[in-house]
């Protein structure tokens, strides 16, 4: 068990920069999620901690020990691939007993760790199977029972969920948290998915374009997204974000619509301000279908057009028209609507987010 | 009749007409196989006779017989022959499969300065027919003093078959997913174990087709292996069959013993190898 230190870190491919010295500490038996968009780095990242990619610049240290320039065989890692990358050619006792195997353990020491990773993950049945008489799920399953056999100080996830169905991925969701809390160890978890990110990680660590935008708790995040690009990205479906400039105490839209300045905010911004408006469609809703938030005194309500609606049974998402975009909101305890149809909005200010619209910095302290 | 019996009497038409061009066809690939072993056991009036013979009225081993009796008795130097052809095709081949296997993984697995380039250079030279080499190669080698030499012809035909080699092993190495060798380096591998551990096994398919395709070439290669070569120091069986033909007359019937003699190894060696071309070995290795 160790904990991961990056300092600096900077991955380089020509004269391009992909990763720009980032730095990130993670405590010993910590989850960690690296998440963001296709193409901010996490990946990268996450093979330089391995050793699978050189660094550029900067120093890794796993359990205080720089390992900048070891071979992945030397830092006491293991990984799980998002192509799972069994080995064909081996039952799936050979692919689990793999590494011990070329590490010369005994017989017996390799047979009782085989067995002892194949009893936590459910896979004594399968021991005798090659990798292509396995379901997606089992093979994911040997990847990480491969993972678990090395007794490693860090694991590592590579998307590792993103080939099964919908289903199968809550499914294995679970099997990965119950995992982390019998092993106990340190992981960095990649993801695109901010679901998976959320309901897995300690600590999720938001990327975007070779930056690191926000680290912080899964409530962090959420509830104190400290850039716009952070308050899009986490929560489903998306913030409502519309651009605005603060004018006499009010956010006065593009489209001429305008809200109050929520009292928080009275004192950071001035007029003239350009500011981005940022709220969850939690804290819009139809006006008796929301959450308390505790904070009744700030709500403000005004009468939309609903432009179109999505039933999900428990609740349904809610299309209103202001200031002439879509806002989505969620009713809770639905009644029907229909398109056209005008209801009573309320937007819980006291909830909001603003946001610079030139550096997309929170404007909440 | 009713719609299902026709519609079952139609299907069994079709699979009879299938099996018929089956052996049809079949039949036509191995008549000159056929005729290649028939014409070796009978003589060569028979041989020769318009029209032809097709069922032989006598057979008999004398052809066989008299081509290892020795010289001045019919005979050829036909072990000397075999164990040329065997030394030079063998030791070519273990050696383009050797640069095949490092050169094709190099072209599937690295990036580097002037790859296409190479790679279509590589592939160019199989364009230039092995015939007009020959005088060039003839005159090289005459300076060298490497005519008439199993180094000689082994040099050769390394040059023939590793552009070969590379382009084929190449594409099994490409067929091998890099996550499998990224995964075994995490699992404690050099990468050099991870190669013979994981890469290797699962390219072995190609590496066997490369190598049977190298061995064949070398085995049956007769433009070159004229030319270079001189004695029984170095002459191959293909170059051996010319023995059979005299100023005036050819002597079929031993032409076609010697070349019965030629197609059993490479037949054997194909049968051998074959089994480790099952492909689809990597089928399950990554994604569902």
């Amino acid at each position: 068990m160790a904990t991961v230190s990056l300092k600096k870190l900077t991955k380089r491919y020509g004269n391009m920069e992909i990763v720009h010295g980032i730095d990130l500490e993670i405590a010993d038996r910590e989850f960690i999620a690296l998440v963001g968009p296709s193409g901010c780095g996490k990946s990268t990242t996450l093979r330089m901690i391995a050793g699978l990619e050189d660094i550029s610049g900067g120093n890794i240290d796993i359990g205080g020990r720089v390992v900048n320039d070891l071979p992945p065989r030397s830092r006491n890692i293991s990984m799980v691939f998002q192509s799972y990358a069994l080995y064909p050619h081996m039952t799936v006792r050979e692919n689990l007993g793999f590494s011990l195997k070329i590490a010369g353990a005994a017989k017996d020491d390799m047979d009782r760790r085989v067995a002892e990773a194949s009893t936590i993950l459910g896979l004594d049945e399968l021991l005798e199977r090659r990798p292509s008489q396995l379901s997606g799920g089992q093979r994911q399953r040997v990847a990480m029972g491969r993972a678990i056999v090395r007794d490693p100080d860090v694991f590592l996830f590579d998307e590792p969920l993103s080939n099964l169905d919908a289903k199968l991925r809550t499914q294995m969701r679970t099997e990965i948290k119950k995992l982390h809390a019998k092993v106990k160890s340190t992981v960095i978890y990649v993801t695109h998915d901010q679901v998976e990110a959320m309901t897995l990680a300690d600590r999720i660590v938001i990327m975007r374009s070779g930056h690191i935008e926000q680290v912080g708790t899964p409530d962090e995040v959420f509830s104190r997204p400290a850039t716009r690009f952070v308050a899009g990205f986490i929560g489903s479906p998306p913030m409502n974000l519309h651009e605005a400039t603060v004018s006499d105490g009010k956010l006065v839209f593009g489209g001429g619509d305008s809200l109050p300045l929520p009292g928080q905010f009275k004192s950071k911004t001035a007029a003239g301000d350009k500011v981005v408006f940022g709220i969850r469609p939690d804290d819009f809703y139809p006006t008796g279908h929301g959450l308390s938030s505790g904070g009744e005194t700030e709500v403000h309500r005004v009468e939309l057009p609903v432009s179109i609606t999505e039933p999900l049974g428990n609740e349904t998402l809610v299309f209103a028209e202001f200031n002439g975009t879509d806002w989505v909101s969620r009713m809770l305890n639905p009644k029907p609507l229909k398109a056209g149809d005008r209801i009573g909005m309320s937007f819980d200010l006291s909830r909001t987010h603003l946001f610079s619209a030139e550096t997309g910095k929170s404007l909440r302290s | 009749m009713d719609e299902n019996a026709s519609a079952r009497l139609t299907r069994r038409a079709l699979t009879v007409a299938h099996r018929v061009g089956l052996f049809l066809a079949m039949f036509v690939i191995c008549l000159p196989g056929i005729w290649i072993v028939l014409s070796s056991l009978r003589p060569t009036v028979e041989i020769m006779a318009k029209p032809p013979v097709w069922i032989p009225q006598e057979l008999s081993f004398d052809a066989y017989i008299a081509m290892f009796s020795g010289i001045g008795k019919g005979g050829i130097p036909v072990l000397d022959y075999f164990r040329n052809s065997l030394i030079i095709s063998v030791t070519s081949t273990v050696i383009a499969v050797a640069i095949g296997m490092a050169g094709g993984y190099a072209f599937a697995r690295y990036r580097f300065r002037g790859k296409s380039g190479m790679f279509l250079g590589l592939m160019l030279t199989r364009t230039v027919p092995g015939i007009a080499l020959s005088l060039p190669l003839f005159f090289l080698y005459v300076r060298l003093g490497i005519i008439d030499t199993h180094i000689g012809m082994i040099l050769a035909y390394v040059a023939l078959n590793v552009p070969f080699t590379i382009w084929l092993i190449d594409g099994f190495f490409r067929q091998v997913p890099k996550d499998l060798a990224e995964a075994a380096q995490i699992d404690g591998c050099t990468r050099w174990q991870a190669f013979w551990q994981v890469e290797f096994p699962l390219a072995r398919p190609g590496i066997a087709s490369a190598a049977i395709f190298a061995f064949l070439t070398c085995w049956n290669e007769f433009a070159l292996a004229s030319q270079l070569t001189r004695s029984v120091n170095s002459k191959t069986l293909p170059v051996g069959l010319l023995d059979y033909t005299a100023e005036f007359t050819i002597d079929w019937r031993g032409m076609c013993a010697l070349a019965v003699v030629m197609i059993i190894p490479a037949l054997t060696l194909t049968y051998i190898v074959q089994k480790h071309l099952v492909g689809g070995l990597t089928s399950g290795a990554v994604k569902g």
